[in-house]
């Protein structure tokens, strides 16, 4: 049998990972920020419809006839809820799971960086991952543009303002004629767009910060307060790579239990499995979730950055096909 | 015919697009954090031949084709046809023009080729990686200059025209790779 025991990652990668992982916690300890663990599986799990959780069954004390368990795809919830515990500023590095991703890019199962720090906006909480990139991957510090401008100076279209049959007259202009012809998502079509023709322009020199996505792609960020047609949500490029999503956090109750059962409906319309509602972190957000900024960056990523790795396998011990 | 989903797509699987079959030769998975995912794919059209890069939406689907490589000797041309035989069921395939394409260049009786069947019918004709032909026309060399700088053309017994060494005459065999359509060296008679 020539059963592919080995490692995907070399042993000197997996040094330079641990390294790495290393100087985050360093640069933590070094601004009092606290180090959490939180359960990697949870009685409820994330809504998002292009998030699909793992699932699985514990059967035990106080559960004979077994429980659903949510493999978590990220530890979001649980750690707004230390914050609304007071807890001050948090990061956690942990395995995150998402099924259905598997590629160049992507395990299902990845190790993730996330911090909340209270009080700060977003643009406070791009400075400190800004400050974060460049002691470890030594690179210039970070260009910001908003979602509109990165999107007109390439597409030459403005995404806020644009109608279903502008965007869907680009795409068939782009050669995507399949997708867009049927399409009645908006949002749909603005991905579509941004992943194929935005990313590969942006952060190429240094990262770059895209802030003030569409307020329909705003997940769990803030609308804006000037502009509700934008949230406060910021994602961050470099090299061909998403590396993290942030949020100056909503921190609404009403308004989040809503956009859960907004993306519920939704999934429902599209054929899928109703997620249990974490009812915990809408307690959490009502009994009072201080103003803070939060996010989440793929470390295994940021690896393969620092170690100009082409794949994730090789920056990870065992990926799925060794798993 | 099967349909397949994106997560099924890897290099090689065979399915319908325009009309044609074609053949997946990459294939990426394209996903924001937050948002759609979408496989980017380069396949070839079979019959074409043409390479182009295509994009999906991933959790769609994809009509599968009937599409079955089969290894047939070559055994010889009416002019129209080109016939083919299966050496286990001697059952007989002909192949036209527009299958053989290129390769009716490198085809040489009882060699063993590769034929693309698309719900049955010939497609496509690979020929083996290499054939030995004879030389039937070309340059004599001048005496003494064997060291080949840029070589010289020589024409095949069937038509194809390859560079080789100049030292090579009229009547030798070569071996020639039929991928690149480069000289390998002489063969001994």
């Amino acid at each position: 049998m020539t059963e592919l025991w080995q490692p995907s990652a070399e042993i000197s990668s997996l040094h330079k990972r641990a390294e790495i992982i290393a100087q985050i916690r360093q640069f933590f300890a070094n601004k009092g920020v606290l180090e959490v663990d939180t359960p990697s599986m949870s009685h409820a799990s994330v809504t998002d419809v292009h998030l699909a959780s793992f699932k699985t069954m514990f059967v035990g004390p106080g559960f004979a006839k077994g429980a659903p368990l949510y493999l978590q795809t990220s530890p979001e919830f649980a750690m707004k809820r230390l914050l609304a515990a007071g807890c001050g500023p948090i990061y956690q590095i942990c395995k995150s799971f998402r099924n259905e991703e598997s590629g160049r890019h992507h395990n299902p199962e990845f190790t993730m960086l996330e911090w909340y720090r209270p009080g700060f906006n977003a643009s406070a909480l791009m400075a400190e991952i800004d400050e974060l990139m460049q002691q470890v991957l030594h690179c210039q510090p970070a260009e910001r543009k908003t979602y509109r401008d990165a999107f007109i100076d390439v597409l030459e279209l403005d995404p806020l303002s644009a109608s279903l049959a502008e965007l869907k007259a680009l795409a068939c202009q782009l050669g995507y004629q399949d997708i867009a012809q049927d399409e009645r998502d908006k949002d749909t079509l603005l991905q579509l767009l941004f992943c194929m023709h935005v990313e590969p322009k942006i952060g190429q020199q240094r990262p770059c910060f895209i802030y003030h996505f569409p307020a329909s792609q705003a997940a769990l960020a803030k609308l804006n307060h000037d502009n509700p047609a934008v949230a406060e949500r910021f994602e961050l490029y470099y090299q061909n790579m998403e590396l993290a999503n942030g949020f100056d956090e909503l921190t609404d109750s009403d308004e989040q239990a809503q956009r859960f059962a907004q993306d519920n409906l939704k999934r429902e319309s599209l054929g899928l499995e109703p997620v249990a509602i974490d009812k915990r972190f809408i307690a959490a957000l009502s009994s009072g979730l201080p103003s803070c900024s939060g996010v989440a960056l793929g470390i295994d990523r940021l690896v393969m950055l620092a170690l100009n790795k082409k794949t994730i396998a090789e920056v990870i011990a065992f990926d799925i096909t060794r798993a | 015919m099967a349909n397949y989903s994106t997560n099924e797509f890897k290099g090689g699987l065979k399915f319908m697009m325009d009309g044609e079959p074609c053949s997946i030769l990459e294939n990426e998975v394209v996903k924001p954090g937050k948002g759609q995912a979408f496989n980017r794919v380069k396949v070839r059209k079979l019959i074409s031949g043409k390479v182009l890069e295509k994009t999906f939406k991933s959790g769609e689907t994809v009509e599968g084709a009937d599409v079955m490589d089969h290894d047939l000797d070559y055994l010889y041309t009416d002019g129209e046809f080109w016939h083919f035989m299966n050496n286990e069921t001697f059952e007989q395939l002909a192949a036209d023009e527009k299958a053989v394409g290129d390769a009716v260049k490198w085809l040489v009786e009882n060699n063993t080729c590769t034929l693309t069947l698309w719900n049955g019918s010939p497609i496509s004709v690979t020929p083996p990686n290499f054939v030995e032909l004879e030389i039937t026309d070309t340059d004599p060399g001048l005496k003494g200059d064997t060291a080949g700088t840029g070589g010289k053309p020589a024409t095949l017994t069937t038509g194809a025209v390859v560079r080789v060494p100049l030292f090579v005459q009229i009547g030798e065999i070569v071996k020639v790779d039929t991928r690149t359509g480069e000289y390998v060296g002489r063969v001994q008679k």
